[in-house]
């Protein structure tokens, strides 16, 4: 990435700051200066090494599909920022910014994305598919949607065994069309299940825009359900945390379930394979990331509250990049799995010979 | 002993592990208040309240998929689907999440669901309630596949599939349900991947599961008593894991194979059978290997016509006479 793309960059006038805006709700006014240095940085990792991610990419180091969360980085800050140590989050297969979020290392990540054995799912996973069920984050999923009754079912585990906590269930926009999704939404209303669904509408499922592909408001569908639901902007870290914050307490509290739908928008294709030159202009990239780049957008946020300063700003941009290049240089350096890993982490009964019940093979060689 | 129909065995099962492990909770569609829809779970919703017997709405890829993430937290669903034949608008959650979820995590989640239900036809509902998925499931790696075909086997190995770490898929058969069988009262297993050899004999080995395995049975009986001829039954019980030593172990005693199954015969249970028995028994073959399946079409209705689709005691009964000439 050249320097042009730096975390330095045109300062936004964080002047018209509202007295009553997101910066100002409690769950944002009680930050430590720290805890804000703390989210931007996040933000900033997740940047750098979905870049760096990309260069690697097109070295041909990584396989398959990379679906790059460039742009929406607020969004799975802002929302994991809020959870306590008894929350849960689970998404789709633009992943890489929930797992950050939920404070995996960049290590097993970027390993995982080079197939690498010390990967988080030791190179069994794939971009699509992090894991890290130590820090209730359980995915990481391929199919559009199919996470989605996933989540729902880990509110439900929460509810029938007495646990605290909700589960953020994240999705993207082109995911409320499908058939589980409000399969999922009717259950979690039915029975009251401490589950957030969260949609990322960044504006196109795929190359589909939401005009072409989805009839009415998306959240509102949840009215259908009974269920509360609500609409922020997702640029905005502050304004993403000040709104999921109270749907989060009313799923801990009163095990409520709610549709929030968070909007937002990614700069990349679909998927790096995604040429992006056929269903979108150029200018609507450009507009978004001069007007709303959510890095920026705080960037300015705290430098206006003099939080940051621009040495602290390079220092931060500095250290990502730097710790985004140790990350594939660990990737590079660590090996492949081999064929003999293929039938391990299949069945629990086959890691486990000692405590094997049944009988018969398990593999079909 | 005391004598229960299938569908008690069964019952009786899920009260036992519901009684000996909080974490087992039962649902699906008219579990509760209807008491199951072929009455299986018959009393349960008395006996062990909503919060472990709970009554889903007809939204089967929700209550699977829900399941399954109960199942990644350590809770130990057994869903019922009222017919295993709506398994299809559940695919995704059983194929890419049940069976692949252990695996994409490098082995950091696990599943330890059971999914269960009748999967047969013989009643005459038609071509999209009599699909027989056990191929399709065992194809994929990760899950377990078990189809039970007496009251004792039911029972013993419906436990096992609850207390097991792995995704257990049991296939059971509304044709069964009424049959009665001695089960014990006592807490006993039949462990998964157990063949069990319910005849034996000399002359020829009938490979079967489930209803299918009951008129080889009745058949195998026939040839003794009409033919005075001797044919040894292998129940394989569980097809995913197989117990290969059983069937080996017999086709090395009758060196003849008939395999009976209640499936459409491309890419079929039997065809995987009859690979493998050919590859590691191919010496001891004295004829090739025969094979009976339900005819190749979707299920008809037909009620005389759905007869001879399905193996049938008379189909049976010529096939074996032609593997054993």
């Amino acid at each position: 990435m050249s320097k042009k793309s730096s975390a330095i960059a045109d300062v936004r006038s964080a002047a018209g700051t509202p007295k009553n805006g997101p910066a100002a709700h409690p769950v944002n006014a009680s930050l430590s200066a720290d805890q804000k240095i703390g989210l931007y940085r996040l933000m900033v990792r997740i940047r750098r090494f979905e870049e760096r991610s990309l260069r690697a990419y097109q070295a041909k180091k990584i396989g398959g599909f990379l679906h790059l969360y460039i742009g929406q980085e607020a969004v799975a800050v802002g929302c994991c920022s809020l959870m306590g140590k008894d929350d849960h989050v689970i998404t789709a297969y633009r992943d890489h910014g929930h797992a950050i979020g939920v404070g995996m290392e960049l290590n097993p990540l970027m390993a995982e994305l080079y197939g690498k054995v010390t990967g988080c799912s030791k190179g069994k996973g794939g971009s699509m598919h992090f894991f890290d069920p130590a820090r209730n984050y359980w995915g990481g999923h391929g199919i559009v949607g199919g996470q989605v009754p996933l989540g729902t079912g880990i509110a439900y585990g929460l509810k029938y065994k007495g646990l605290k906590g909700a589960c953020m269930t994240f999705m993207g926009d082109g995911a409320v069309n499908q058939g589980a999704v409000h399969e999922a939404y009717n259950l979690a209303a039915l029975w009251d299940l401490p589950v957030i669904f969260v949609i990322e509408n960044n504006g196109y499922s795929m190359g589909t825009s939401q005009a072409r592909s989805s009839a009415g408001d998306l959240a509102r569908r949840a009215e259908g359900y009974g269920m509360a639901w609500g609409v922020c902007e997702g640029h905005d870290v502050y304004e993403v945390r000040a709104c999921m914050a109270r749907f989060l307490e009313e799923a801990r509290t009163n095990s409520k379930p709610a549709v929030v739908e968070i909007r937002t928008y990614r700069y990349r294709g679909h998927s790096v394979a995604d040429p992006d030159n056929t269903y979108r202009a150029k200018s609507e990239i450009e507009e978004y990331r001069r007007t709303k780049d959510p890095i920026q957008v705080f960037q300015a946020q705290l430098l206006a509250e003099k939080v940051l300063d621009l040495a602290l700003v390079e220092k931060i941009d500095v250290e990502a990049r730097a710790e985004a290049d140790l990350s594939a240089d660990f990737a590079e350096a660590s090996p492949f799995p081999t064929a003999a890993d293929l039938q391990k982490d299949v069945y629990w009964e086959a890691d486990n010979p000692s405590e094997r019940k049944s009988g018969g093979r398990l593999f079909f060689n | 002993m005391p004598v229960l129909q299938y569908r008690e065995a069964i019952r009786q099962a899920l009260a036992e592990e519901l009684t000996r492990d909080a974490n087992v909770v039962v649902l699906g569609e008219e579990v509760g208040q209807f008491h199951g829809a072929y009455k299986v779970t018959e009393g349960l919703l008395a006996k062990f309240g909503p919060k472990r017997i709970v009554d889903t709405p007809i939204s089967e890829a929700g209550f699977i998929g829900m399941g399954i993430g109960a199942s990644m937290l350590g809770v130990r669903p057994v869903i019922e689907l009222m017919f295993w034949s709506f398994y299809s608008v559940a695919f995704d959650q059983i194929l890419n999440n049940a069976a692949n979820v252990r695996y994409m995590s490098g082995g950091q989640i696990n599943c330890p669901i059971v999914i269960r239900g009748p999967a047969n036809g013989g009643t005459n509902v038609g071509a999209t309630h009599s699909h027989t998925p056990e191929n399709v499931l065992a194809n994929h790696p990760g899950i377990k596949v078990v189809v039970p075909a007496t009251p004792y086997d039911a029972k013993g190995l419906l436990k096992s599939a609850i207390r097991d770490n792995d995704p257990v898929m049991f296939l059971e058969n509304t044709m069964l349900y009424g049959d009665k069988g001695e089960v014990p009262e006592d807490d006993y297993l039949v462990p998964l991947g157990k063949a069990d050899v319910k005849r034996e004999g000399t002359e020829l080995t009938i490979v079967s599961y489930g209803r299918a395995m009951v008129l080889s049975l009745a058949v195998a009986n026939t040839l003794q008593q009409e033919h005075n001829r001797s044919v040894e039954v292998v129940d394989l019980r569980s097809i995913r894991p197989l117990d290969m030593d059983t069937v080996l172990a017999s086709v090395k005693k009758t060196h003849r194979v008939l395999i009976v199954e209640e499936q459409k015969p491309f890419c079929g249970v039997g065809a995987q059978l009859a690979y493998m028995i050919q590859s590691e028994a191919f010496d001891e073959l004295d004829a090739p290997i025969g094979r009976l399946c339900t005819i190749d079409s979707p299920s008809i209705y037909s009620p005389p016509v759905e007869i001879e689709q399905l193996p049938n005691v008379q189909r049976i009964l010529k096939a074996a006479l032609e593997a054993l000439a």
